[in-house]
């Protein structure tokens, strides 16, 4: 039996200890909003949050997040109103939408640790998050928005 | 008292004769001690021989360019990736302490044991490049600045030769004898080359000429 605390909710989940997270957050917690893109690491779909840091849930074993605190998209917000959520609907950011919880997961620890990051800090924080529709001009301008939003409002997570 | 004065004489003929024997037999006793002395066990034996040194630094060089070694040592702020040495796909950065920045962290991607299967993350716990104010760079030196750049503690991470000794079983070090499928080994296995980077250092520490 390994323990998970998610979005705030603690589970105990039946899995093998090299179980990749994103497997018990989908299949045995059964939040979906984190996607599965290329299994290894290499696309950003199934970024987290695991104490606060960007994780890539596809090559995370469940034994390495066991006792740590982890974030899905789900948890980012109560009412989906993080700032990053308001300005991605706000600049109509995605196309498939695939991508996107990791893209905004992503720019979530980027806005955490730079509240008022430039186009090169956006790039270099963003570098790692495919998205194979290119909606890549959007999300620097709503990655600017949420930013403007936050420090309008006091809101970082 | 003429006697009396001969006397003195005689003892004092007979102490002198006594000293030197005993001097003689006691440097006797250190000249067939051939064994060296190490009183303190902190203090490491350096036996100069500048052609040994030269010739282990050769072995030394041959593993710290390789790429299981280089890549992580980028002349740049981006890790080197693959047998090529390409740059990092994702262009991950150096950052201040050698972990990445923002979303693009090391650990992120980088767990704390290889992940299965061809060119995945390879993995250690301490998955880092050298911080941005030591930056020890091994790409594009040659033998020589390599050498020298290793032994000066303001551009090796502050190591004195114990400390350089050690190093050669540092845990990420050693990570790179194991670097998960689809990448080639160093050129030789660990334990030559700590034979080598050990020669090296206790036979003088030279560096080659070039």
């Amino acid at each position: 039996m390994i323990s998970l605390n998610v979005n705030d909710q603690n589970f105990e989940i039946e899995a093998d200890p090299d179980m990749p997270l994103l497997w018990a957050i989908r299949d045995l917690i059964g939040l979906t909003g984190t996607k599965f893109g290329c299994g290894v690491a290499q696309c950003g779909a199934c970024v987290v949050h695991m104490n606060g840091e960007a994780v890539r849930s596809c090559v995370t074993k469940v034994s390495r997040a066991q006792g740590q605190k982890i974030l899905t998209i789900e948890g980012l917000s109560k009412a989906n109103d993080h700032p990053l959520q308001l300005a991605w609907n706000e600049e109509n950011v995605p196309q498939c939408g695939y991508c996107h919880s990791g893209q905004i997961m992503s720019a979530a620890v980027l806005l955490k640790e730079n509240p008022n990051p430039t186009d090169a800090d956006i790039d270099l924080a963003m570098s790692g998050n495919i998205c194979r529709c290119g909606t890549y001009p959007r999300i620097r301008k709503a990655i600017h928005m949420a930013a403007e939003l936050s420090r309008k409002t006091g809101t970082t997570k | 008292m003429k006697k009396l004065l001969n006397a003195n004489r005689g003892l004092i003929r007979m102490a002198c004769i006594i000293g030197v024997v005993l001097s003689l037999v006691t440097l006797l006793a250190f000249a067939m001690n051939t064994e060296p002395k190490n009183n303190n066990p902190q203090k490491i034996m350096v036996v100069k021989d500048s052609i040994a040194s030269v010739q282990a630094f050769k072995k030394v060089y041959s593993v710290l360019m390789s790429p299981r070694c280089m890549n992580c040592h980028p002349s740049g702020n981006i890790p080197l990736q693959g047998d090529d040495s390409h740059l990092h796909t994702m262009n991950p950065q150096r950052g201040v302490d050698g972990k990445g920045l923002y979303a693009m962290k090391c650990a992120n991607c980088h767990q704390p044991t290889n992940t299965p299967g061809r060119n995945t993350p390879p993995g250690n716990t301490n998955w880092h490049l050298p911080p941005a104010n030591m930056k020890m760079v091994f790409q594009g030196r040659t033998p020589y600045q390599l050498a020298k750049q290793l032994l000066d503690p303001k551009q090796n991470g502050n190591k004195d030769m114990k400390k350089l000794l050690e190093h050669a079983d540092d845990g990420l070090v050693l990570s790179g004898w194991n670097p998960g499928e689809g990448r080639t080994l160093p050129p030789m296995s660990h334990a030559d080359f700590k034979k080598a980077w050990t020669t090296w250092l206790t036979t003088g520490a030279y560096a080659p000429k070039k």
